[in-house]
């Protein structure tokens, strides 16, 4: 017998919004098993959500789930954490939510380091709006909003995580669908604030105005694209070029901040 | 019963009525003039086992409380003009999925940064109509130190009563002022907790009519799993297109409020009984138009004061039947006419209704007013 998901969806929830050949489903599933494998208690557990395709989710999941304001899912999560610790915390949405209009957000949780996972499904492009660019939009693409190309350069939201200060930062893509379980995982073993960004693909809103011929072919890149970070140290730096690095890239242990404001708490209340 | 007595700034008190109501999460982001409230929490949420949070941002701020409210705490953030626009797309949020939270807006001059460290009460629109849709909205305008304290505490019986964001605000006098409090004993002010489901996890529905027009609202993590969203939603809490849901649901959210202005809608009413000119005005400049309604009964003059301490909703019945005994009415306001077109809209025509108004950072003191109720009488 297969992996039971019903048990962690809410029935009569489904069929989902998301287009054919969206990558969401995928990362959902390996979320699911994640959870199923830490075996979190779905009446402590949250998932946050800001606005986008990718933050209908949490609304298919059986678990206390928010779907917020647009970029502001970490901000509302954090006032969840800190007022109930005992809670495991799930932030999710996309690439424009969560580095364009939640940037300040994103940043600053990763500098406080409060103990919460936040999955990011980045496809490179505002999917729920028509194909607008996002800021990880890769130079010279065409979105709606970009019809000569984009002339923006793009972020590395990993890259991003780790310069703000989180504590634990992963990657991995929709097409390697059996990696992704195991990321969020071991992202939401950590204790402090874990970023697992999935590369993910929109066919119909990116896919179509950049050439792509099908989502299989969207899928093949992101297969392409992806070198495990333990296999990248062998590897000349020719062999690197237009690839993207896969798997745990950053991991330290630093004091979560939930905790350290309970000592505080305790300590004031200690000296009266 | 031997009560405290202190020294306090208008801030401080809001801040510590806040805490005896039951406020155990603050989070804010600093601005002037209210940022004392934010520091008074963060030195007494510790001891009371509660936690404060500066955040990155007002609207961060406003994020935080919310979703620290849905685990069934008591929460408050605190602001001023510039912090309270940003704020306002949360508020909205606040308003459609009914999450009990209280908003400090210390008013200052604007718009923009206008005028930082200068009284203002421009912000009364605002805070009825400063986020987009159709909401209800309850708004407090204290006068007085004291009084700012138990307005807070009011405030967090209001949100907690009928779950919805409840908005406090102070003129910057009154926010900066300083003056004589007693503190009320543990149990001297009645504090209100949230209604809990009378329901178990399987039947329970986050807005369930069954339960009236406020329905009772769980708590995350307490063993009851519900969706939240800031779509139209139905009473299961899950998104809706239907139409005929989408219209019923926001009557009812509208109708809570309205339906309960006999127990929200509070005023002071001062030398009216006989009075042929009313003045009309709350805050700061309440203050000095008692002032002035006392210099006018001493030149004879039968005028009298109605303090609006309830500014949303507005206490539109009181001023009709008031606008049927008097002769004229003013509104002196800290802002260029905004309290005036609602007290028109109340008067309806039967008495003439004249402002006094200013911006320029000073008070309206209460030469300006008596000077106008000798004008009008």
């Amino acid at each position: 017998m297969g992996f039971d998901y019903d048990k962690y969806i809410r029935p009569g929830k489904l069929p989902h919004i998301w287009c054919p050949g969206c990558g969401h489903g995928i990362v959902m599933k390996g979320l699911i098993r994640a959870i199923d494998a830490l075996e979190l208690d779905k009446n402590k557990t949250a998932i946050v959500s800001g606005i986008g395709c990718a933050s209908r989710l949490p609304g298919y999941m059986d678990f206390c789930t928010l779907h917020t304001t647009h970029g502001r899912a970490v901000a509302f999560a954090t006032g969840i954490k800190m007022a109930r610790p005992e809670m495991n915390v799930i932030c999710v949405g996309g690439d424009g939510d969560g580095v364009a209009i939640g940037g300040n957000h994103f940043i600053h949780a990763c500098r406080r380091n409060i103990d919460m996972t936040y999955l990011i499904m980045n496809n490179n492009i505002y999917g729920m709006t028509g194909g607008q660019f996002s800021p990880t939009t890769p130079y010279g693409a065409k979105a709606s909003t970009t019809p000569y190309g984009n002339p923006d350069p793009p972020f590395d939201i990993a890259k991003l995580a780790i310069g703000a200060g989180a504590t634990f930062v992963a990657r991995g893509t929709a097409f390697h669908a059996a990696q992704i379980d195991k990321l969020l995982a071991e992202a939401m073993r950590h204790k402090g604030f874990s970023v697992v960004e999935i590369l993910d693909s929109c066919p119909t809103t990116y896919g179509r105005r950049n050439r792509f011929k099908s989502v299989v072919e969207m899928m093949n890149q992101l297969k392409d694209m992806a070198v495990p970070v333990t296999a990248a140290d062998k590897m000349p730096a020719e062999q690197l070029r237009g690839k993207v690095l896969t798997g745990i890239l950053y991991k330290e242990s630093k004091p979560e901040y939930v905790e350290e404001y309970r000592k505080l708490v305790e300590r004031v209340r200690a000296e009266g | 019963m031997s009560n405290r007595v202190a020294f306090l700034q208008g801030n401080e008190a809001c801040a510590h009525g806040a805490i005896y109501a039951g406020c155990r999460f603050f989070a804010g982001y600093p601005i002037t003039p209210s940022t004392e409230v934010a520091e008074v929490m963060a030195k007494e949420l510790p001891r009371v086992g509660g936690a404060f949070m500066q955040m990155e941002d007002e609207i961060a701020a406003m994020a935080a409380v919310i979703g620290a409210s849905l685990t069934g705490t008591k929460v408050l953030t605190a602001t001023s003009g510039p912090g309270f626009s940003l704020k306002q797309e949360n508020i909205g949020y606040a308003c459609i999925t009914e999450v009990p939270c209280v908003i400090v807006n210390v008013m200052r001059g604007g718009p923009s940064t206008g005028m930082p460290t200068g009284p203002s009460q421009s912000d009364v629109m605002q805070a009825r109509w400063g986020t987009h849709g159709d909401h209800p909205a309850i708004c407090l305008v204290p006068a007085s130190v004291q009084e700012l304290f138990t307005e807070t505490v009011r405030a967090f019986n209001l949100a907690e009563k009928y779950r919805t964001p409840v908005t406090v605000m102070p003129d910057e006098i009154v926010g900066h002022m300083r003056e004589r409090i007693v503190f009320p004993e543990p149990g001297e002010l009645e504090v209100i907790d949230r209604t809990g489901p009378t329901v178990g996890p399987d039947e329970y529905k986050p807005y369930d009519t069954r339960f009236g027009d406020v329905p009772p609202l769980a708590s995350f993590g307490s063993g009851y799993r519900f969706h939240v969203t800031g779509l139209n939603k139905a009473e299961d809490g899950f998104p809706t297109t239907r139409a005929e849901i989408v219209q019923a649901e926001e009557e009812r959210q509208l109708r809570k409020i309205e339906n309960a202005v006999d127990d929200i809608v509070t005023f002071e009413e001062y030398l009216l009984d006989d009075a042929e000119v009313a003045v009309v005005a709350f805050g700061s400049i309440a203050r000095s138009a008692r002032y002035a309604v006392n210099q006018a009964r001493k030149a004879g003059i039968r005028a009298g004061l109605f303090r609006i301490i309830t500014y949303w909703p507005f206490p539109e019945r009181q001023i009709r039947a008031l606008s049927e005994r008097v002769r004229a009415v003013i509104t002196p306001e800290m802002n260029l006419g905004m309290t005036v077109h609602e007290v028109r809209r109340c008067v309806e025509g039967r008495a003439p209704v004249s402002g006094i108004f200013r911006v320029d950072g000073e008070p309206i003191g209460p030469g300006a007013i008596f000077a106008a109720i000798r004008e009008v009488r």
